[in-house]
C-alpha cells in the first residue's frame, strides 16, 4: 500500500532499532501524547523491541478515555429521557457512565448511530425532520475540524434538529499539567501527529522553553514511531531540550490555517473536565454563542452540574504517567476489559487496555 | 454489484397479486400455501419437499453431522451475495467442518411484514442456485410472519445433515504443540463486503463476498489426508482471531501467528486501515482453518492451492506448549504482540 508499506519496512525498523539501542545509555520515560500512537506501538509489537532501559508511557491522548462520565450520562439522557437520535464515533459506545455505557443505554432502546463523519449525521437530521439529531462530539484538534464544519453546513443548510455535544479537548493544557505534576515521571514527549496536522507545531514551543523538556511531533506507522523515540532520546542523551518535526511529510509547522481558523470561528476554548485527570484550565472547546442553537447542553437545557467522580480507578494516574496499568490495585482483578472501571480499559487505544490486550510479559 | 438480484438467469418471478408479504403469508391459510405452492416448491423441489409432510423422513446410516445456524445480516443484499446463499452456504460449511459431506438442510424463513414480493424471490432465486451448486436438498422448511419492526426484512434459519467421511478423525482435542494452523484464502472480504454498503459506511470497493460451499475441498482433504487433519473450522463470526483463541483456551495451548504471512487483499487492508479495523476479526464465509501436522503441513497447503478459491492457501501459524491459552502474533516487523480475545462488539476506533 503507497505511503503505508515504506514506514513498515522492515529493513528501515532494523536501521532505527539499532541506532536507537546504540544511543541510548540511560534510563529514559517517554509519553506517546496520542493514543493512536499506543495502538501503533502495541499493534506492531514495537514495545518488545525497544532498548530495556526506554520505557514508553502512554499518555491522556485517548479522546474517549478523557471525556468524563457526566457527559456520557448527558448523551444517555439524550437518548432516553429526549428520544434523539445519537451520532457517535463507535469506540464511544462501550466507556461506563456513572451508571450505563451508550451500548447498555442501546439495548434499552436508545438509537444510537455509529458514524465515521459528523456529515452524515447532519444527513441524517435531514432525513428525520422530526426528530431532533444529536452528534457526539468527542476528540482532541483532530476531529474538532470536521464537527465544526457539520455545525457551519447544519446553519448553511437551515437544519433546525442537529446539535452537538460537545466533548472537545486540547493537547497543549494536558501536556502542561502533566510537567507541573512534581511527580511527573515524563523525560520527553511524541506529540501527535495528527493533532498538528490541525494546529501545526508553534505552540509547543513555550511548552519546551518552559519544561526544559524535548518535544518531538510523530507520527503512527512503526517507521515514524521509531524515528519520534530516537530524536527524543538523542536529545536526552545530548541534555537538549527542542521541538523537532519527525512527521513532516504530513505537518507543516503553520499547520492547516482554513481547518484553525474554522475552529477559532466555531469554538470557544474554556476549562474543561479531563476524566481521571480533573479540570484542566482552557482545555476544552465549546460552542460559541452565535451558534447557540447547534449546542446540545443549551438546546436541551442540560446541566453542567455533576457530583465529582467517584471511583477506584487511578486511570488519573496512569495518564499522568505516575503509574503503569499494572502497578494498579484493580489492573486485571477488578478491572478487565469486560467490566472496566475507568475508560482507559475500554478503548482500544486506552492505556490500561493496551497492556491487558496485548503485552506479552502478562 | 449491490443490486437486488443475484447473478445468473432466474426464472421471472411468477404473476401474483401483491407486492408486499404481509402477515396473512404466515397465517397458514390460503396466502401462505400460495406463497409456497406458487414460489418455494417449485423452485426447491425435491421428493421430500414435494410430499408436503410435517417433516422430512431420511434414510442416514452411519455417523451423521448435524449443525443450524440462523442468519440475521443487515443489509440483505451485498456486493457477492445475499442473505439467501450466506443461509445455504453457511450451514453447508458448519456442517462440512465436521468432515462431513452436507446433503439435506431444513429451511425457516421468519418475514417482516411488508418485505417486497421481489425481494423475497430473489432471496429464494439465491437460496435455490447455493442449493444447486453445493447439491444439498431443501428438504423441510417454514414461513412465519412478523409485524413491521419486529424484524429486520427477512431472518432465514437453516439447519444441515450429512454423512460423515468414514476417513475423518476431527477433534479439537486432537491438536498438540507443533501443528500447523493453516488458512485457505485471503481474510475479511465477506465483513468488509457488508460494512462497504451498510448505512453511514458507505465506501466505493469493489471487495464482493467469499460467500461459498467448502465442503468440495474439505471432503477432498479427509480423502486424500485422512486422520493427518486434526480439525477443520471456518473463521465466521469473529473471524480468524475469534478461532484461534478458543482453541488456544479450550486445549490450554497457545497459538503463534505471522503477520507478514496473511493473505489479504489490498483493498481489505486499505479499508480496514480506513476504518480502524483489524482483518484477522472480520468475518469470512469462504474460508477455513485446517489444523495438522507439520509434516503434512506443505502437501495440504498444496491440496488447498489445487482447489478454484485455495490459491493464497498458507500456513499461517503454529500451536506452541508456550503461553497457553494466548495468541501470539508477530508483527511484520518483527515485534512480537498478543492477538486480544475480543469482548464483544467490534467498534471502529476515533482515530
Amino acid at each position: 500500500m503507497k505511503y503505508l508499506s515504506e514506514f513498515r519496512d522492515v529493513k528501515l525498523v532494523k536501521k532505527l532499532l539499532a541506532r536507537l539501542h546504540e544511543v541510548t545509555t540511560r534510563p529514559w520515560s517517554i509519553m506517546e501524547v496520542c493514543g493512536g500512537q499506543t495502538h501503533g506501538l502495541v499493534r506492531h509489537g514495537i514495545l518488545d523491541l525497544l532498548p530495556e532501559k526506554i520505557t514508553m508511557i502512554h499518555g491522556p491522548g485517548c479522546p474517549v478515555c478523557v471525556t468524563p462520565a457526566h457527559l456520557i450520562d448527558q448523551a444517555i439522557e439524550l437518548t432516553l429521557e429526549h428520544d434523539v437520535i445519537l451520532c457517535s464515533f463507535g469506540d464511544m459506545l462501550r466507556v461506563p457512565g456513572s451508571e450505563m455505557s451508550l451500548l447498555s443505554a442501546r439495548a434499552k432502546g436508545a438509537d444510537i448511530r455509529i458514524l465515521y463523519s459528523p456529515l452524515e449525521a447532519v444527513r441524517i437530521a435531514q432525513e428525520n425532520p422530526d426528530k431532533q439529531v444529536v452528534f457526539f462530539a468527542v476528540g482532541f484538534e483532530t476531529t474538532a475540524p470536521a464537527n465544526a464544519l457539520s455545525v457551519v453546513q447544519a446553519k448553511k443548510a437551515g437544519v433546525k434538529n442537529y446539535t452537538l455535544l460537545c466533548a472537545h479537548v486540547l493537547v497543549p493544557p494536558a501536556i502542561e499539567t502533566i510537567m507541573q505534576d512534581e511527580e511527573t515521571r515524563v523525560d520527553g514527549f511524541l506529540a501527535a501527529g495528527h493533532v498538528c496536522t490541525v494546529m501545526g507545531t508553534d505552540e509547543y514551543e513555550p511548552v519546551v522553553a518552559r519544561y526544559k523538556v524535548p518535544i518531538v511531533v510523530t507520527g503512527f506507522e512503526p517507521v515514524d514511531l521509531l524515528e519520534g523515540i530516537l530524536m527524543t532520546v538523542e536529545q536526552l542523551e545530548n541534555g537538549v531540550f527542542r521541538l523537532e518535526n519527525q512527521y513532516k511529510r504530513v505537518v507543516a509547522r503553520q499547520g492547516n490555517a482554513p481547518a484553525v481558523e474554522l475552529l477559532r470561528d466555531v469554538f470557544d476554548i474554556r476549562d474543561r473536565q479531563w476524566r481521571g485527570v480533573g479540570t484542566i484550565p482552557k482545555s476544552g472547546l465549546f460552542l460559541r454563542g452565535k451558534y447557540a442553537d447547534f449546542d446540545a447542553s443549551v438546546r436541551f437545557g442540560l446541566s453542567d452540574e455533576h457530583p465529582p467522580e467517584t471511583t477506584e480507578c487511578l486511570s488519573g494516574d496512569v495518564m499522568k504517567g505516575k503509574i503503569k496499568p499494572p502497578e494498579c490495585p484493580h489492573f486485571g482483578k477488578g478491572c478487565t476489559p469486560e467490566h472496566p472501571l475507568g475508560a482507559p480499559m475500554v478503548s482500544g487505544e486506552g492505556a490500561c487496555a493496551a497492556y491487558y490486550n496485548y503485552a506479552f510479559e502478562q | 454489484m449491490s443490486s437486488d438480484k443475484p447473478a445468473g438467469f432466474h426464472c421471472p418471478m411468477p404473476e401474483l397479486n401483491f407486492d408486499t408479504i404481509t402477515l396473512a403469508h404466515g397465517s397458514g391459510g390460503k396466502l401462505t400455501r400460495l406463497l409456497l405452492d406458487s414460489m418455494v416448491i417449485p423452485n426447491l423441489k425435491n421428493p421430500w419437499l414435494d410430499e408436503q409432510g410435517d417433516g422430512a423422513v431420511l434414510d442416514l446410516n452411519g455417523p451423521v453431522a448435524f449443525s443450524t445456524d440462523s442468519f440475521v445480516v443487515s443489509p440483505l443484499f451485498f456486493p457477492g451475495g445475499c442473505i439467501g446463499d450466506l443461509a445455504v452456504n453457511g450451514t453447508v460449511n458448519d456442517v462440512a467442518m465436521c468432515g462431513a459431506k452436507p446433503e439435506y438442510l431444513s429451511l425457516s424463513f421468519i418475514i417482516e411484514e411488508g418485505l417486497p414480493v421481489e425481494q423475497f424471490w430473489n432471496i429464494l432465486m439465491a437460496v435455490r442456485d447455493a442449493c444447486l451448486k453445493a447439491d444439498v436438498k431443501v428438504v423441510t422448511g417454514d414461513t412465519k410472519v412478523v409485524e413491521r419492526g419486529k424484524g429486520d426484512g427477512i431472518f432465514i434459519n437453516t439447519t444441515g445433515m450429512g454423512r460423515v467421511h468414514p476417513k475423518a478423525k476431527l477433534a479439537s482435542s486432537r491438536i498438540k504443540a507443533g501443528d500447523k494452523v493453516i488458512l485457505s484464502g485471503p481474510l475479511a472480504e465477506h465483513g468488509i463486503a457488508i460494512m462497504s454498503k451498510r448505512k453511514g459506511l458507505e465506501f466505493e470497493s469493489a471487495i464482493v463476498s467469499d460467500t461459498r460451499p467448502l465442503h468440495s475441498i474439505t471432503q477432498k482433504l479427509v480423502d486424500v489426508f485422512g486422520k493427518k487433519v486434526h480439525l477443520f473450522r471456518d473463521p465466521t463470526r469473529g473471524g480468524v482471531a475469534a478461532v484461534l483463541h478458543e482453541i488456544a483456551l479450550r486445549n490450554k495451548l497457545g497459538v503463534e501467528i505471522e503477520e507478514s504471512g496473511l493473505p489479504v487483499h489490498p483493498e481489505v487492508a486499505g479499508a480496514c486501515e480506513m476504518l480502524g479495523l483489524d482483518p484477522l476479526y472480520i468475518a469470512n464465509e469462504g474460508l477455513f482453518l485446517t489444523f495438522a501436522s507439520p509434516e503434512n503441513a506443505d502437501q495440504i497447503v498444496a491440496e488447498i492451492q489445487n482447489w478454484a478459491f485455495g490459491k493464497q492457501a498458507t500456513v499461517i501459524g503454529t500451536i506452541t506448549d508456550e503461553h497457553p491459552g494466548k495468541v501470539l502474533l508477530k508483527s511484520t516487523i518483527g515485534g512480537r504482540r498478543v492477538l486480544p480475545d475480543i469482548s464483544g462488539e467490534i467498534l471502529p476506533r476515533i482515530c
